[in-house]
């Protein structure tokens, strides 16, 4: 029951052996291996997966409509599994990411709540998941290697992501790139349970052995118009906030690029040491922010090194290097939502010659007036050649209207393509003669695509 | 043998019109442009066949464009180009030297930028609609589309309309037609409303100068529109360009694509490829029927039946009468009853844009119907008309419209704990706890219009709205069409068009949305439990068996129609009236000298220049309409209460500036600006510098700037910065200064004390969308305002690379005397706020809370609303002059943000204090208040105290929020607070 003291209902050591903790789904990979890093901490945990339009509806039930719409998706998402018969409510807890930051973001968590408590279920537990350490779970405790192994979660996603991205729209047999990384996901995350091998050794060993067998995966010429996808993190990863954006971006002909998550968790650190240089605050802590930051970028080259060593994929940027591009355009205080990071990685993908970019926001992100549309113009003078286009997301906007913008982007992409001086080099084609592995064939059938 | 010219088809489908031509060589052959009723597939056969003439049995090329042609053009295989990207080649080819492109369609707006690097863009998710707006708005003033536009040539002055969108812009143009506004100054503004949210949504911060090409079906046919667009561009008869080609640029650019898009056809392959084309219906988003058999209507429309009042037959009545009547925001209504309040006479209609002339016709009719027998004994009037109908026929008693329906309700289920009214514009709920209204939900200007927009588009799809309704209550799949707004849902009625809907469809889905709005926006209920035991639905959209069909289940319960459903508005204010004698209304003789007469008028009481309408009507008798405060009414010597918005902002005004020693410096008075200015002003003037401060906003401040603003769904608060930026680059300052605070000062009253993220980094926007910051130097740095220490050393980084002699020390000092003068100025507002409250208490006035934030108190911002609560007997106090008078609550959110740490507080004063009440002020698109909002009701209603929340934007006209303060006092005084 609610801690009177606290305000909220706490999750107890009792209900880490009672409870099944749901995890709303951003990234399907990615959040997929850290549920079993989870569990592999004892906890019992499960993924929701569904969709649908029934999430959105549930949502508006239980939120103020004007909220943003991912916190109505993922309260949605939440709402629409417990009533769904499923779980025992009362041997269920639900666990938020709480960056406690001046986004309306921060307060996903306490909404969360009031829709529990209107929906009759107030007792339910919700976790707040934050390193600024706003509440206090006595039965959910943020461990260092715990911390570790969701880090290695998060890379092992980008790394997956990535692979897939820069394989999908060449693949010759629709589905073997995805379902390729759904066994690597699902042999990832059970390397992540109990037993399991798990130590920073083997991680690398297994950026390798992706890269080797994602190399190998029959493809086409790469030679199709390459967009990136930046804005809120939610809508930006979230197929069930996008309206399913890759896979129609892919359909219609372009190779997509998406910025890893591992990003946005330096950038969360990153925020923590430029408190302290704008405003002198935080100044006890910042060695111990020094030292994550370090830790991470040092990681990130890890993956970049192990990408270039092997060649045959575009790595991600370097962190340092994405704060190098932002200098003069956007004041690295904007630090609330994805603040200067996404203005930064509108510049890096156009440093990297991906000039086309969907830059997606809820429709009313405070953060994105400013850091997303507020950026377009200076981003533009300094890059004539860069074509974005702004998609709002809502439950009440239409896909058509967001598809019919999305095609004018990929008209113009396809025109700037066709200028002589933007011609890319001719590619030998390169298909792989060699057969697609049983398992793969396998699990590509199985893949819903 | 003659050469074979080159033969191409292009074919446009927008979201409203179908447009084709025949290219022969460069040159157009045929062209033919017709509305499609979202009947694409088989409208674009019937063009094809037009084209047979021209065409005949060549070979062509042909692409579809248009935001309807795509699936088309996918499920035919026919090449498809973006309508933008197609408009752009035509424009490349056609008009080389154009600067930029503006077309409107029926949906959706474009530009084009071909100087200095080319630019396509088409508006944001809020501006939709535009030619489906100006539609819409024909309809509200009951004319066709080319007669506004004739109407708009004759027009003299131009009212404030929001531009933002089309619900809102409804809401400004509704109320003036109701006040009797001249139709033709109504319509030359709404085609200005037009031109506004083309250029603040679309410029985002580029000129458009140079030769402006105007395509698009409505800049071809609306006359007045390209005035409007000439004008306010600034644009030459040589600059601006209407091309006679026009309305068929997009279907020129498809032409042109499909005669490199490989694929040639024939006429009849070409027919035979759309006509086989499969129908794709997504399906995906679809409902549940809403009856699922005939019995069942049959039992639904017995088990209504049951509610309705005893009639009785005018014809043979004698005796005593009293008269209801409700000018509401779409249509008017009358009630005449009879002594045993039987009904003898009702009435219900359209407004037809000109109220007065109604009521005028039906006191003629029902003088004519009394004959002699029947003496009118009193009268009521309720409504959004009823000042003006009062005014105009000596009606007796105005009563607020949710006293007259609660009065109504009552009277038909004594026991009624929960009333909803669906009218033309708006929804208001209200609760009964023993026998008094205990809480009030009224739609915002998002939700407004629901009712009325089912009837336009039945009017649009040539069917009257009760036809309409039929229609879906036996709709197989309904389909969901969101429930944000009317924008929203009329872009996805258009999507579900395409996908193949039926008309059953739509209706049954629009009545769903319409529901769903009143009960997920408005009432913000989560369960039927919510609600109570006995819910009354009432309202002219009741009448529609589908919305009420929706209704009941969406709750899950059943609900109590009455069959005078729509009148129960009229109906209750003649029970309001019954408790006369004898009436003043006009007599039968002086109703046939009626005259009235609109004028136009500038009120010149104070620097706001109110844009007032004069009624006249006869003999003397006037009514004065869109003032804002009672001066306009030639009232000013009423009694003035303190309202410390007038005073915190002649406290802000007052700060003089300094001598220019070292320069002056602008201080741009908006967002943050309102809560620290003294803290700057002081800091500036310590420093020698002479503190320019940019003055209250105006409505012509906002149009200065309003052409750099690149995100259009932002608040109005932030996008009038850009304008007062511009006014102080006009003063010449050498210097603007808006800081970057990601914290705000810390209070101590929450978690944390940040400013939302528009209020902290709105000068990083600011620098890089105006390019004229460039001609002065834009200080923004980012501060900590919670350490002197630190404060001094960061403002020293800032201003010392630009003022080289400023010392450390000097700014150390002009630090210390800011924070002096920071707190004396609070300290003054707390001063005031209790001193205010104790007046009140002295004199026996009601306080009211106006909440919002320091911004809020602008003019332009908040519209005036204090006075209009000042008018209506309040002593207006703001959040931050009473919340340390409250200790910080325990809240049920984060709370982070030190504004609204100061709500919370102040609710929490506004429960401990029973002669306290609290109105929330939401600009529209503060994400934050989306949380505020629930939490503030939150904290007032666990008290037992009335929650009132007022969203304002762009929108001028306070009819709206006058009826909210009206139900709000009305409640508190059926309360006997």
């Amino acid at each position: 029951m609610i801690d009177q003291e606290k305000g909220y209902v706490v999750f107890t050591e009792e209900m880490k052996k009672t409870h099944t903790i749901l995890v709303p789904n951003m990234l399907p990979m990615h959040f997929k291996i850290i549920g079993k890093v989870l569990e592999r901490s004892g906890y019992k945990v499960e993924l929701l997966e569904t969709s649908g339009p029934q999430i959105a509806e549930t949502g508006l039930k239980y939120v103020h409509n004007d909220t943003c719409y991912p916190a109505i998706l993922v309260i949605g998402q939440f709402l629409d599994a417990l009533q769904s018969g499923k779980y025992d409510p009362d041997k269920v807890a639900l666990i938020l990411f709480q960056t406690g930051g001046g986004c309306r973001a921060s307060n996903y968590i306490h909404l969360l709540r009031k829709a529990l408590t209107k929906a009759g279920m107030g007792h339910v537990p919700v976790i707040s998941l934050s390193l600024a350490g706003l509440e206090h779970h006595p039965g959910f405790r943020l461990t260092v290697p715990l911390l570790k192994r969701m880090m290695y979660g998060v890379l092992y996603g980008d790394l997956l992501m990535t692979l897939v991205n820069q394989c999908k729209p060449y693949e010759i047999t629709r589905g073997s790139a995805q379902a390729l990384a759904d066994r690597w996901t699902e042999r990832l995350a059970q390397e992540m349970t109990v037993g399991g091998k798990a130590n920073y050794r083997q991680v690398k060993a297994n950026y390798r052995r992706m890269l080797d067998d994602f190399a190998k995966l029959p493809v086409a010429r790469r030679d199709k118009v390459m967009v990136g996808i930046v804005g809120e993190i939610f809508v930006k990863y979230s197929p069930l906030g996008n309206n399913n954006l890759e896979q129609f971006l892919v359909d219609e002909g372009a190779e997509v690029v998406v910025p890893g998550l591992l990003d946005f968790c330096l950038y969360c650190v990153y925020n923590n040491l430029l408190d302290h240089k704008f405003y002198g605050m935080q100044k006890h802590v910042q060695a111990l922010y020094q030292v994550a930051y370090r830790f991470l970028l040092g990681k990130e080259k890890d993956m970049i090194d192990t990408m270039e060593a092997h060649g045959r994929f575009t790595p991600p940027t370097l962190f340092t290097h994405t704060i190098s591009l932002v200098q003069g355009t956007i004041s690295m205080g904007v630090k609330m939502g994805e603040g200067w990071l996404l203005t930064a990685e509108m510049l890096e993908l156009a440093d990297k010659g991906v000039e086309n970019i969907v830059c997606t926001q809820p429709f009313g992100c405070l953060p994105n007036h400013i850091c997303g549309k507020g950026m377009m113009k200076p981003i533009k003078a300094k890059n004539p050649g860069i074509n974005i286009v702004a998609i709002d997301y809502d439950a009440g906007a239409t896909k058509v209207n967001q598809e019919n913008r999305l095609k004018l982007m990929l008209a113009n992409a396809k025109q700037a393509a066709k200028k002589p001086e933007a011609v890319p080099v001719p590619v030998q084609e390169v298909v792989f003669e060699e057969k697609i592995p049983q398992s793969i064939q396998k699990t590509a059938r199985g893949a819903a695509l | 043998m003659t050469k074979q010219s080159k033969l191409a088809l292009g074919i446009d489908i927008g979201s409203t019109t179908a447009k084709i031509v025949v290219v022969e060589d460069g040159t157009i052959r045929f062209e033919k442009y017709q509305r499609h009723f979202s009947q694409v597939r088989q409208k674009t056969l019937e063009l094809l066949a037009e084209a047979v003439g021209v065409v005949g049995e060549r070979p062509f090329t042909a692409a579809i464009s248009g935001s309807a042609g795509l699936g088309l053009a996918e499920s035919a295989g026919v090449p498809f180009v973006q309508e933008v990207f197609a408009t752009g080649e035509v424009v490349r080819r056609m008009e080389p030297d154009a600067s930029a492109v503006i077309e409107l369609g029926g949906e959706d707006a474009k530009i084009i930028f071909f100087d200095g690097g080319i630019d396509e863009r088409m508006n944001g998710t809020c501006a939709g609609g535009t030619g489906a707006f100006i539609d819409q708005m024909a309809m509200l003033l009951n004319v066709t589309a080319d007669e506004l536009d004739e109407l708009s040539l004759k027009s003299t002055r131009l009212y404030p309309i929001a531009s933002r969108c089309g619900v809102f812009a409804k809401t400004d143009i509704q109320p003036l037609l109701n006040q009797g506004a001249n139709h033709a100054d109504v319509a030359a503004s709404i085609y200005q409303a037009v031109v506004n949210q083309t250029i603040a949504g679309l410029a985002q911060g580029r000129r458009i100068r140079g030769k402006v090409l105007f395509l698009g079906g409505p800049l071809y046919y609306c006359k007045g529109l390209r005035i409007r667009f000439q004008e306010t561009l600034k644009l030459t008869d040589e600059e601006a360009v209407f091309p006679e080609y026009g309305r068929f640029a997009v279907a020129m650019g498809a032409a042109l694509y499909g005669e490199n898009a490989g694929g040639t056809y024939t006429m009849d392959a070409l027919r035979r490829k759309i006509e086989t084309s499969p129908a794709v219906r997504s399906g995906e988003n679809l409902l549940p029927p809403l009856f699922a058999s005939e019995e069942d209507y049959a039992a639904f429309r017995a088990r209504h039946a049951g509610s309705d009042v005893p009639r009785r037959d005018i014809a043979d009545y004698s005796g005593g009468a009293w008269l209801g009547i409700d000018c509401g925001s779409t249509t008017t209504k009358v009630a005449l009853l009879g002594e045993g309040r039987e009904l003898l006479y009702t009435y219900y209609s359209s407004n037809r844009g000109n109220p007065v002339e109604i009521v005028r016709e039906q006191l003629e009719h029902i003088y004519g119907l009394c004959a002699g027998r029947i003496t009118i004994r009193g009268s009521a009037v309720t409504g959004y008309g009823e000042e003006l109908i009062r005014a105009a026929f000596g009606v007796d008693k105005g009563v607020v419209e949710t006293i007259a329906h609660y009065t109504a309700a009552k009277h038909f289920c004594p026991e009624v704990d929960f009333i909803l009214d669906i009218g033309g514009q708006d929804i208001k709920c209200f609760k009964i706890l023993n026998g008094a209204i205990d809480s009030i939900m009224l739609n915002e200007a998002c939700s407004s219009g629901c009712g009325s927009f089912i009837e336009t588009f039945a009017k649009s799809m040539g069917c009257d709205v009760a036809e309409f309704a039929r229609k879906g209550l036996h709709a197989a799949a309904p389909v969901n069409l969101g429930s944000r707004c009317t924008v929203f849902m009329n872009s996805s009625v258009k999507q579900s068009q395409k996908d193949g809907a039926t008309v059953e469809d739509i209706s049954a889905g629009l009545s769903v949305s319409v529901v769903k709005n009143a009960i997920y926006k408005v009432i913000r209920a989560g369960s039927a439990g919510e609600l109570g035991e006995h819910v009354v639905v009432q309202g002219g959209t009741f009448y529609n068996d589908a919305v009420l069909r929706a209704f009941e289940m969406e709750l899950g319960r059943e609900v109590i129609r009455p069959a005078i459903a729509g009148l129960m508005g009229a109906y209750g204010a003649a029970l309001y009236a019954m408790d006369l004698e004898k009436s003043a209304l006009v007599s039968p003789e002086a109703l046939r000298g009626f005259t009235h007469t609109a004028k136009a008028a500038v009120c010149q009481g104070c620097t706001n220049h109110c844009r007032l309408t004069v009624n006249s009507f006869g003999g003397g008798k006037k009514y004065i309409s869109g003032n804002q405060c009672q001066k306009g009414l030639g009232l000013a010597n009423a009694q003035e209460l303190p309202s410390l918005y007038a005073w915190k902002r002649e406290a802000l005004m007052g700060l003089r500036p300094g001598p220019d020693i070292r320069g002056t410096i602008g201080l741009p008075l908006a967002l943050g600006m309102y809560e620290l200015l003294p803290l700057w002003h002081a800091l500036f003037t310590s420093l020698g510098f002479k503190a320019e401060v940019s003055g209250l906003s105006t409505r012509r401040i906002y149009e200065k700037g309003q052409f750099s603003i690149p995100s259009d769904t932002a608040c109005y608060p932030a996008k009038i910065m850009h304008g007062h930026m511009e006014v102080l680059l006009e003063r010449g300052v050498d210097a603007i200064f808006y800081p970057s605070l990601t914290y705000n000062v810390d209070e101590r009253g929450g978690d944390n004390h940040y400013n939302c993220p528009v209020v902290a980094y709105y000068a990083e926007l600011l620098r890089g969308n105006m390019d004229d910051l460039e001609q002065t130097r834009f200080l923004s740095p980012f501060l900590n305002i919670n350490e002197p220490r630190e404060l001094s050393r960061e403002l020293y980084a800032c201003l010392s690379p630009v003022f080289p002699d400023i010392t450390k020390k000097e700014v150390k000092k002009a630090v210390e005397a800011a924070f002096v003068a920071y707190e004396a100025h609070m300290l003054a507002v707390r001063k005031q706020g209790e001193e205010a409250v104790a007046w009140a208490r002295e004199h026996g006035k009601r306080i009211m809370i106006l909440a919002g934030r320091p911004y809020h108190i602008d003019p332009e911002i908040g519209h005036g609303i204090d006075k209009l609560a000042a008018s209506l007997g309040f002593v207006v106090v703001s959040e931050d002059s009473i919340c340390h008078l409250a200790d910080p609550a325990p809240v049920h959110v984060l709370n982070q943000w030190t504004y609204h740490a100061r709500l919370y507080r102040a609710a929490r004063f506004a429960c401990e204090n029973p002669d306290v009440q609290l109105v929330q002020l939401v600009s529209f698109g503060c994400g934050v208040d989306a949380i505020t909002t629930d939490e503030v009701r939150r904290i007032l209603e666990e008290a037992g105290k009335l929650y009132t929340q007022i969203k304002i934007d762009e929108i001028t006209n306070l009819g709206a929020v006058k009826i909210r303060l009206r139900s709000l006092i009305g409640a508190l005084e059926e309360k006997g607070v």
